[in-house]
Order: structure tokens, then sequence, then C-alpha cells
């Protein structure tokens, strides 16, 4: 008896409750499709976080104050710090002494920047910009932010603490909608700055957004709203991308004299640069994907057991056939494969259906993702599909192919 | 003598053990030659079923031997069971068992496909097999299509069309109406003609009186075995 009549047995087998067999075929097709979606998911956020730091410039060296433990708590425990005496804060003249050709050839642009929260008010609107800082003119080319329309202010603005501002498009939105902000006055934590330019639309990076944006001149910040404590960070921008190490380690020679630091361990400060952000969200995304993808795997696994579910009830249904057929005939060889093929098929259909979920959803963009697909999730969720078909599908054709004739007759 | 389609020697089928045995066969033998036409009758309990299931190798003896068409058949096992099944005997039920949702012609096919036989060939010998028991305009109906007389004639067609040693026939009639019954014996008077042998097992008299010869069963034992006169030539 050759393979194609057995198919044939199996899908008329199959067609008797076309209901259950889409049901069944839709659990796995969940599976596989979600499989597929999530870890493009996952994969697409990863993309999105490094253009969105590839945007930030490969050249930006970050400073920040603290030694030790995550960058992102910097800023409260340096405070501390800097109040035990040990360690010095990062000052403004920090990053004047950075501008040095000749101790620091490889640093291009350096800029301070005193962060501060606040609320800006225009009449009814209000915004909470989620970057709220004092810089320099440097920081735009440092940072690697260009303005869209009206004017960058200058040092003559810093140095006479003139209150202008550059915001970010979200930030001009939230304030004054469609109307053109350039000089307009808006009061931020009961300050009055004026609105001389807007930045180029830079996207989300991550959790954050780019464009909620609002920058001034660090003396307009630090005179009215933060006070003249320790800098937030300083931003460094070397000369290329090849000499971003270089000029690393020339700061570090700069700081560590300025701070009176004798060995690498006691340094009160720290850098970031592009290549450790890269490392760190590599590692972050890849956890997430691994989390969707063990969620999606769930699903799937929960689509291969309603296989078996299903396939244990046709047996049941069918054991009276099951028992003709033996006794016209039929060896067990053939009742088995019968069942494991009708199996497979469910879940080959399953997975090319959810293949196809898969690549149409894909398109969509899901939280904010644009989901990009990786070939191998693809295959992987494939062939796992069917494996489940075989796997979860044996225990009830091996049921039904080791039915005696005789007891599968009498039953009714 | 004539070539032995069923030769039972000594035949036991022993139910649980010690005080609880029960024998549904006990010491039976039982020999059917080639071309007869044969009812086994008896109340129920009296172990025709299982002897059905016997010769039918649907079920082992627990002693003793028995020779289908020459070969024995107690060692063999299930896999094997299957394939004399589907090449020495062909079964009639009482309650028709053709495969639901599944063609006239594609039901008498499924024997000759488990036994490997090519499309073309398959589909001739079962259209005549449709034809002899007076199908040949039902083929493509289905089970449900066909009444109860109909759809007991297509499993005679399909019990034919492996040309088997021995047309196997367990209460044919008793889903039957009587023109419907006696239709079937007819047919089963017809094929008998040609030379095949028939056993029926029946309870109903005029089923049995339409046999050459007749068993009679009780309590697991042959009570008698004498051939109909009135059919016997």
């Amino acid at each position: 008896m050759n393979p194609i009549e057995i198919i044939r047995f199996a899908l008329r087998g199959l067609s008797i409750n076309r209901l259950r067999t889409a049901l069944t075929t839709l659990g796995i097709m969940i599976g596989v499709m979600s499989v597929i979606i999530l870890i493009a998911v996952g994969n697409g956020s990863a993309k999105s976080v490094q253009s969105s730091l590839d945007r930030l410039g490969t050249n930006s060296i970050q400073i920040r104050s603290g030694a030790g433990g995550f960058g992102g708590g910097g800023f409260a425990s340096a405070r501390s710090r800097g109040n035990s005496g040990n360690t010095k804060q990062l000052t403004v003249l920090d990053a004047k002494a950075l501008v040095d050709q000749n101790q620091a050839p490889d640093v291009k642009q350096v800029s301070p920047v005193m962060n501060a929260n606040a609320t800006c008010v225009n009449g009814t609107s209000t915004s909470t910009p989620a970057t709220f800082s004092g810089v320099w003119p440097t920081y735009f080319e440092a940072a690697n932010s260009q303005i869209a329309t009206g004017n960058y202010f200058t040092d003559d603005d810093v140095n006479q603490g003139r209150r202008v501002a550059i915001i970010g498009n979200t930030t001009a939105t939230e304030l004054f909608g469609t109307d053109n902000p350039i000089g307009q006055t808006v009061r931020c934590g009961g300050i009055p700055f004026t609105v001389i330019g807007t930045t180029t639309i830079k996207g989300s990076s991550g959790f954050q957004d780019g464009d909620s944006l609002f920058l001034a001149p660090i003396t307009a910040i630090q005179n009215s709203i933060t006070g003249y404590v320790g800098l937030s960070s300083i931003i460094v921008e070397a000369k290329s991308s090849k000499t971003t190490d270089a000029a690393q380690t020339e700061i570090q020679s700069i700081l560590d004299a300025r701070h009176h630091v004798t060995s690498s361990a006691s340094r009160d400060y720290r850098l970031f640069n592009q290549a450790s952000l890269l490392t760190t969200s590599a590692s972050n995304s890849k956890v997430f994907t691994v989390l969707l993808g063990a969620v999606a795997a769930i699903s799937l696994l929960v689509g291969g057991i309603g296989i078996t579910n299903i396939m244990l009830v046709t047996v049941v249904e069918r054991t009276r056939e099951i028992g003709i057929r033996k006794a016209i005939g039929a060896p067990k060889r053939i009742i088995l494969t019968q069942f494991l093929i009708e199996a497979t098929i469910l879940s080959v259909i399953g997975g090319l259906l959810g293949v196809f979920g898969g690549f149409v959803g894909s398109y969509f963009t899901i939280l904010g993702v644009k989901p990009v697909i990786v070939p191998m999730s693809v295959l992987l969720a494939f062939g796992v599909s069917i494996l489940i078909g075989v796997f979860f599908g044996g225990y009830p054709a091996s049921r039904a192919a080791s039915l005696r004739p005789i007891e599968a007759l009498r039953h009714e | 003598m004539n070539q032995l389609v069923i030769d039972v020697r000594s035949a036991v089928k022993q139910y649980g053990a010690g005080d609880s045995a029960i024998f549904a066969l006990n010491d039976v033998s039982l020999k059917i030659e080639l071309g007869e036409y044969v009812a086994i009758m008896g109340p129920s309990g009296s172990g025709k079923s299982t002897l059905m299931n016997i010769m039918g190798a649907l079920d082992n003896l627990t002693s003793g031997e028995y020779f289908l068409d020459g070969i024995e058949i107690n060692s063999m096992d299930e896999n094997a069971l299957s394939v004399v099944r589907g090449r020495k005997i062909g079964f009639i039920f009482q309650s028709f068992n053709l495969i639901p949702r599944t063609t006239a012609i594609a039901n008498v096919e499924l024997p000759l496909a488990y036994q490997g036989i090519k499309a073309a060939e398959r589909r001739m010998r079962a259209t005549k097999a449709l034809e002899v028991v007076g199908l040949a305009d039902r083929m493509d109906h289905e089970p449900t299509q066909l009444s109860g007389g109909q759809q007991q004639r297509v499993a005679v067609a399909r019990a034919l069309a492996t040309r088997p040693a021995l047309l196997l026939a367990d209460e044919p009639t008793g889903a039957l109406d009587s023109k419907s019954t006696s239709d079937l014996l007819d047919l089963f008077d017809q094929i008998n003609a040609a030379g095949r042998t028939v056993v029926v097992i029946t309870h109903e008299n005029d089923v049995a009186e339409r046999a050459k010869r007749i068993i009679r069963m009780r309590d697991g034992k042959i009570v008698s075995d004498e051939l109909n006169k009135a059919r016997a030539s």
C-alpha cells in the first residue's frame, strides 16, 4: 500500500469533523505565529534601540560622577559622595579643562550637562520634558542634535546667562500646538524662557522620547533652577570614532590629576561610550527576546497538547472504524501511519498558516516596535510544529494501532 | 474428500481461571470443506460467537489447533493475522460495518488497497463485486444514502472482492426487514452456487434452513451437526 493512499485516508479522516480540525489547526497556528511575531518584536526593539544609539553619534563619550555601580543612579549618589569629601563632583571647570589641544588632542567638543526636572507652562498647556538640561552650544554637535528651525544659542548667551531655550518637537507640540514656538515665552519651574529654536525629530530611543527635550544655556539653568551644584555629566565628542579610545585616555589623565585620583580603582567618575551602551542594550534586548520567545513556545506546546487531545478523542470515536479496518486486513503499521499522518497534517497546516500569519503580523507596528523577522525563528517554529505533530500524535496513533479488532468491533 | 477450508481441532477457549473459569468453547472440533454452505446456530452464550471469532482469526484459542485453508492460525501474531484476514476471509456483520462517509465503491476497494493491489485493478474488481450484488448503480453513494439491505449488500461485495476462501457472516440478517433478508439469502445461495464456502452464524431458523449443513451449539459444545436434507444435494 503506497504512502499517497495512506495520506488520502488521513485526509478523509480529517475531513469528517471539519470544525474540530480547523480549531486544532488554529491552536498550532497561534503557537507558531506568536513565536515568529514575538521574536520579531524582540528583535525589532533591539534594532530600534541600536539605531537610536547610532543616531547619538558613535564618537560621544559621557562622563558621570560617582565610582562603581551603574551610571544610572549617578546623580544622587554623586551628591552624597561629594559631601563626604573623598570624591569631587564634576564641575564646569572640569569641562573647561578638557578643552585643551595639548593635553587632549583627540577631543573635539566638550559640553557640561546640568539636568533638572521642571514643568513648563504656556497659558493652560503644560509639558514636562524628559530631558531638561543646561548645556554649552557645543552640546548640539557632541550629542548629534540639530536645529530644525530658529537658531542655536551662543557662547555669549552662556556667558550672560540669558534665558533662551531650544526645544524638541514633542515639547513644542505640547506647549504650543501647531503655533510657531519661535520667539514665544514659556515658564519653566516658574522662570520665563524665550524659545529660540527647535530640534530635528529624533524619534524615541528605547523607552525615552528623544523629542521631549528642553535645552538652555547652562548658566541660565544654574542661576535660576538648580543652583551651582555638581554637574550631572559632561559630554565629550572625540575627533573620530577611531580616536574614541585615545580621547578617553586623555580625559582620564586630565580628570585624574584634577581629582587627585591615584589608582583607577578609586576614580570618582565614570566614562560611558557608545560601545559600552551598545553592549548593555544588546544584552537587555536579548533577555527581552528570550522572554518573549519562551512565552510563545509555551503557546506552541499548548497547541501540541491540543493535537494529542483531539487525536485521542478521534481514536475513541473511530474505534469501531479502526476495528472494521483491521478485520478486513489493515496491518497495524498502516493504522499507525494513518493516524500519525493525520496529526502531522494538522500540525503542518497549522504551522504553514502560522508562518503566514507571522509574516502578516510582523508588518504592523506592535507596541511602538516595528517587528523584524528572524529567519531562524521561522524555521525553528515551523520545524517544531511538525515535530509536535509527530510527537503528540504518536501516543493516540499507537493506541489506535494496538486496538484489538474483536474489542474494537464490539465498541458502540 | 474435498480440500478443508476450516479445520478446528479440540478447540478450547477459556475466560477467567480457577473456580470462576468459563469455557466459551469446550473441546470443539469442526471441519468445513471447500464449497460448503454451513449455518451455525445456538442461543446466546452457546459459544457460537466465540467460534465465529476463532474462525475469523479475530481471536486466539486457549488450547487446540485451527487450520484456515491449510494454514495454522493459532500461533500467529496480530500483524500476521490481519494479513490472513484480509486474504482468506470475507466478513459480513450484523451492523454492516461500512466505513462511514465513504462511498460504496471505496468501501469495497478498501481491503484490496490493504493488500497492495493497484488502483486500476482494484476499481475493476470492486465494480465487478458491486455488479454481483446488484448495486452497480449505487457505487458513489455513501452508507447513509443507502437502505439497510443495500448497505449489507455493499458489505457482501466488500467481502467478495478479495476472493476469500471463506465468507463468514455473523447474524447478517439481524438488522434487515424480511424483503431484504430474502434478497440477501438469495445472494448467498448464488455465491455458494459459484463455489464459494459460506458460513452463517444465526439464531433464526428460516435463515439457517437455507444452508446445506446446520450445526447447533450449546454451552460451548457442538450438540448436533447434520445435513439439511431439504437443501443438500
